[in-house]
Formats: C-alpha cells, structure tokens, sequence
C-alpha cells in the first residue's frame, strides 16, 4: 500500500504554473528525497502534500484518505522547516509538547512522549532552554524532535540541514538515516544537494523546472540516468558529457577523436545520429590508475591541463572532444601541468544520450 | 593623542551633547511641572523668582475641587471624558489594526500596495485639515459635543499607525512560525493566538500605547468638535484656565501635570517594549 500517492498534481500561482502534473507513490515507511536545482518545485510539492498550499489540480492522498481539501492539522503529518520554526517564546519542553496539548491528550501521555523524543535525540539535558539559547544542530534536532512526538504518519522535510555547516551537515545527515532506522515512518525529504539525497534515500525523485525527470534508487539514479539532465545533477564531480556523432559503430567526438560505440548500446543507436557521450570523471582514468577500467575500454592520449590532488585520488582537468572534462587519478602519483598521459575509458560505463531530446539512448 | 584618551574625550563630549539637547527639550516640560506645584502669585512675580519657595498640591486639589480655594472647572469630568475617549478608540483602533496589520502582513490581496500607500497618505493630511469637513458632517447627524464623536475621530485618525506599525511586527514574525503551528494541529485562527499573537504583542502593546497617546494630547479637533463636560477633553479643558484678562498658569499647569503624567507613564512602557524587542532564537539566528 502506498502512503502518499499524488495523482497529476498541479500547482499554479495566478497564470504561471510551477508544478506540470505530477505522479509519485512513496510507499509506507520509505525515505523519499526529492532533489532538483533551485526553483523546480521541490518545496512547493511538499508544502502540498503538508496541505500548506493549495493543489490546482489532481489529487493526493496521504494514506486512504483524499486529503485535497484538508487543512494540515487533518493530514496527521508533521513537518521540519528550513529555519525550524521552533515557537521562540516557549521552552525546548513546550516546543516539543505543543502538537499533544493542542490535541488535548493527557499530561502524562504528553510527559512520556515528549521524553521519548528527546531521549531519541539527545535533548534531555535542554528541555528548560528557550530556542534562543541552542545551537543550530541543537535546535535542529528539537525540530525533529517536534516532528516524532505526534507519532505522524509521514514526516516532511524541507531542507533541514542547509543552515548548518558542513561538518554539522553530515553529522546531522547520519543522524537523520539513524532516526528513520529507528522511527520507522514514511519520509518525503527536500534537498538540492545530490550527496544528501544519495545518502539518506530509499528513492530519489529527481526534478526540474517543476517536472519529474527520474524516479529511482541512488544506485538507479547514479547507473542509469534517463537524461543528460540527471546525469549532469547527480554525481560530484559532475559527468563529462561530450558532443559527438555516431559513424560506422564509432563515436565521433567534435575534436576528430574517436571511441568505439559501448557493446551494450550498439544496437540503440543509428548511424549519423547526434549524441551526447557521457562518462564520469572515475571512469576516465590514467593507465594504472583506474578502478573500473576493465571490459570494454578506450584509450585516448589527453593532455593535463591542470592536477588538483585530493589525497586518495587527483583530479585531471583535460580536454575532450573540444571541451573541458575531467578524469580521476587514483593512487595518485605527482603530474605537471601540461604532461600527457594515456587515458582509459570504461566504456562499459559511458551513456549516450540523444544530443536533440537529451534522452538516453537505452530508452 | 593617544587613542584611548582620544576615546574618553569623544565620549565626554557626547554626553555633554546629549545633556545640553536633552536640557533644551526638557527644560519647558520640567518648568510646567515646576509651576504646577507653586502659588500663581509666586510665577507671576517680578523679578522672576527661579528657585521656588512655596511648594504644595493647593493646585491640585483646587482643580479636583478639595480645599478652601475652589476652581469652577470640571476637570474629573473631562478627565473621565479623556480617558473613555482614549481608551476606546485605542481598544477599537487596536482591534482593526491588528486584524489590517495581520491581513498586510500575510496575505496576498488585489490593489494591496495602493490600499497601504492610501492608507499611509492619509497620514500626511494634518488633523486640523479634517476638522472644517468633519464639523460639518458631525453637526448634520449629532455627533458634536459627543464622546461616541470623538471616539469616531481618534479611531479613524490612529487606524493607519496602528496598521502599519502591526503590519511591521507581523512581518518580522516568520510565516513558517504559523505553518508550522497549523502542521502541529491548530486551526489558522489557534496558530494566531498561540503563536503569532504571543511573538509579536510588544509590537502591539507599543502601537496601543502610541494610539492611546495620540488621543489622549490630541487638541485642534477635540476644541472645534467638542463644547462641554458631555465631551470634552483634559488638553481642551486647559483653555478654561484662561479668563479674558487673566491666566491662572498654576493651574492650568497642574493640570497639564495631570495630562502629562499618565502620557508618562505610558511612554515608559513604550521604551521597554521597544527595547525588548522580539527574540527570534525559533529561526536560524
Ligand atoms: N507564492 C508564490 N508566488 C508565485 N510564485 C511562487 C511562489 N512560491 C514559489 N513560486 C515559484 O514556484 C517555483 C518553485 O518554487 P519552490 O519554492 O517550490 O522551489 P524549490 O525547488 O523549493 O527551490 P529552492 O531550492 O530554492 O527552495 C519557483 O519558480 C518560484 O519562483
Ligand atoms: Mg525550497
């Protein structure tokens, strides 16, 4: 049974419209992430599933219920904000057991699941301290202690870890996945970071521009992207994507340079087609220093514009197909800037993608 | 100069500053509360006497009617009058612009900006401009000489502060506060006064506090729109001290302490809410 399903929903604000139909099913108890650039949409979908926006159009239910038309209170979700929201003229306590008293449930079911939470999270020590005097994880963690003490059946987070530092940023991230292994509940999670999406999800819905371009496990998502949108957001470093054309089982790259067509994905494209070849910078690696370059492999002389070391591996700046790409090096050793080393390519791994629609060619 | 000298210096003569524009606005304040405490012959002395020598209440308990000098001015009528008059169209202008402060702040509405720069506008029109049109209008359906008319004039008149000064504090309260509420079980109306209300009531205290003011030392309307003890108002009142020929300074500045020391009371309560102003630890700080 699915949890939360939207049904061609639709979001418009006056004549411009933001949200173009979309369908998801997040089944019960799974960790959703939806991530996409800035402006596609992610914030306004949840806020429509937390019943603080109004859907235009189609339908979502949380559960069995239709809940288009009822107010948040109703929904039995809760909700972590970006700036937390914590109520600043109540204490760490109040904060916490606000969602039960307006529910008017009884002192001592509220005592006991306000301690639950905070023994969760680690807050028993600040339960008379008002937000003001509380860190940033600190009061992020009261926030998703608000979250869990109601018992909701879905949690909605809006950014939640993008006012910390980064350090504080990955450790509340495993803190997260900790709480959701714990409180086992449906997750729907917002970012525009793809690292924080990779890590904490069951699944990713990756969207733009207020569509949804892919849905699927990080393994999916990273494997097999549908688009060169999707290949290019998820994975840091980004993908290398080169313009190129297909001719007579070789891929032509805009430089004159050539590999041959992946095995896998010959019989997907046609002679004289426009493509777009795309390969990680992991995949692009100097003979003896690749970890993946087995199968089927190309090999190319690309001179290195530019080595940044990264301690376990380096980073080549180079140029392929007339543009700038970037390869790995692991088990690095010292390169001069300028030098050419012999690359290998693990084709096994590259995507081609249609260079008009911007689909992948396995679709 | 060495720099911390150079610092003491500075400082010193700000407070100097500060002391001698303080004195100049201060000085005619404190020299009515002075008089209002002397014998109005000794005010009227010549050559002026600076230091006082005689310093009792005969004034006020003149004006309040107490004691063997009697005075023929009603002033606990008028001050009745004032504070009924104040206080309810503080109440009424508090409610309004509570709710316009709230709808300005979070709601989006057609001709918005035009309705705020409108109701801004309006502000830039001098109480005195109205009183002609509101005279005229008062006179046709009765409501000169009326509390219920005064209460209509200063409402109307505090209307706009107490919107834009709500408007403001609303503003500052973040509107996730309220989703997050509604999220936490209330309805729109319970995440108002369980939490929106809650953060930003020194704004409104302070607004309440500016419009009782303003009603309370409000004197061009009150003296065209009102005529006697039905309605009219302690600054109106003081015109009574002055006679054809004569002035009784010492009284009418007792009674100006009696205006006064309410308005100062209240100021005070201004300044700390002001101060104070709103903790917002809830959101990122
Ligand atoms: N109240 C509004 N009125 C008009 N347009 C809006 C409103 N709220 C959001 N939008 C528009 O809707 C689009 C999606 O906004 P949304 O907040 O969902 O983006 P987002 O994916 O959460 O981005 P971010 O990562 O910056 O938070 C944006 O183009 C935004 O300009
Ligand atoms: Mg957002």
């Amino acid at each position: 049974m699915s949890e939360i399903k939207l049904t061609n929903v639709v979001k418009r604000y006056g004549r411009v419209e933001v949200v173009h139909g979309i369908n998801l099913e997040i089944a019960h108890n799974e960790f959703v992430v939806l991530v996409g650039p800035s402006g596609c949409g992610k914030s306004t979908t949840l806020r429509m599933i937390a019943g603080l926006e109004e859907i235009s159009d189609g339908e979502i239910h949380i559960g069995d219920a239709l809940v288009n038309d009822l107010p948040p209170r109703k929904r039995n979700i809760s909700m972590v904000f970006q700036n937390y929201a914590l109520y600043p003229h109540m204490s760490v306590r109040e904060n916490l057991g606000f969602g039960l008293k307006i529910a008017k449930q009884s002192e001592a079911m509220i005592e006991e699941r306000v301690g639950e939470a905070a023994e969760i999270l680690g807050l028993s020590e600040l339960m008379d301290r008002t937000p003001a005097e509380l860190s940033g994880g600190q009061r992020q963690r009261v926030a998703m202690g608000r979250a869990i003490v109601r018992h909701p059946e879905a949690f909605l987070f809006d950014e939640p870890l993008s006012n910390l530092d980064a350090k504080l940023r990955v450790q509340m991230r495993t803190e997260i996945k900790k709480l959701h292994s714990k409180v086992k509940t449906t997750v729907v999670y917002v970012t525009h970071d793809q690292v924080e999406a990779m890590t904490l999800a069951d699944r990713i819905v990756v969207m733009k521009d207020g569509y949804i371009e892919q849905v699927g496990t990080p393994m999916e998502v990273f494997n097999h992207p549908v688009n060169t949108f999707v290949a290019s957001f998820i994975g840091s470093p980004p993908m290398n994507l080169i313009p190129a054309r297909v001719e007579s089982g070789k891929v032509k790259l805009a430089d004159g340079a050539s590999v041959p067509v992946p095995n896998r994905l010959a019989d997907k494209v046609r002679d004289g087609q426009d493509v777009i070849f795309g390969l990680r910078p992991d995949d692009m690696t100097p003979e003896g220093h690749g970890i993946n370059d087995t199968g089927q492999v190309a090999t190319l002389e690309l001179t290195v514009d530019l080595a940044e070391l990264l301690g376990t591996e380096t980073l080549l700046y180079t140029q392929l197909g007339g543009q700038d790409a970037l390869g790995k090096m692991f088990d690095p050793r010292d390169v001069a800037a300028g030098e050419t080393l012999r690359f290998r390519l693990s084709l096994d791994k590259a995507h081609l993608f249609d260079a008009t629609s911007g689909k992948s060619v396995r679709l | 100069m060495s720099g911390p000298l150079k610092r003491r210096i500075v400082a010193v003569a700000t407070w100097i500053g500060t002391f001698l524009l303080m004195l100049v606005i201060c000085l005619p304040g404190l020299w009515v509360m002075l008089t209002g405490f002397r014998p109005n012959r000794e005010v009227l002395a010549k050559p002026a006497i600076w230091i006082p020598e005689q310093f009792n209440l005969n004034n006020f308990a003149k004006i309040f009617g107490f004691g063997a000098e009697q005075i023929a001015i009603p002033v606990p009528a008028y001050f009745t009058n004032s504070l009924v008059i104040a206080l309810t169209s503080t109440a009424i202008a508090l409610i309004i612009g509570m709710s316009g402060g709230y709808a300005f702040a979070r709601f989006r509405f057609p001709f918005k900006d035009s309705i705020f720069l409108g109701l801004m506008l309006s502000r830039t029109v001098p109480g005195i401009a109205l009183s002609l049109p509101v005279f005229m209008i008062w006179s046709r359906i009765g409501l000169i000489d009326t509390k219920l008319g005064m209460i209509i004039v200063y409402t109307a008149l505090n209307i706009p502060f107490t919107i834009w000064l709500i408007d403001g504090f609303f503003r500052q309260v973040p509107k996730e506060m309220s989703e997050a509420a509604q999220v936490d079980g209330c309805t729109r109306w319970q995440a108002f006064w369980k939490v929106e209300f809650p953060l930003a009531k020194s704004g409104i205290a302070s607004a309440g506090i500016f419009a009782f003011l303003t009603s309370w030392n409000e004197y061009a309307l009150a003296s065209q729109l009102t005529r006697s003890t039905d309605s009219k108002t302690l600054p109106v009142g003081l015109m009574d001290f002055t006679a054809q020929f004569t002035i009784d300074w010492a009284g009418m500045s007792a009674m100006a302490v009696i205006i006064i020391i309410p308005a100062l009371i209240l100021t005070f309560l201004v300044q700390k809410h002001l101060i104070a102003g709103l903790t917002f630890g809830g959101v990122k700080g």
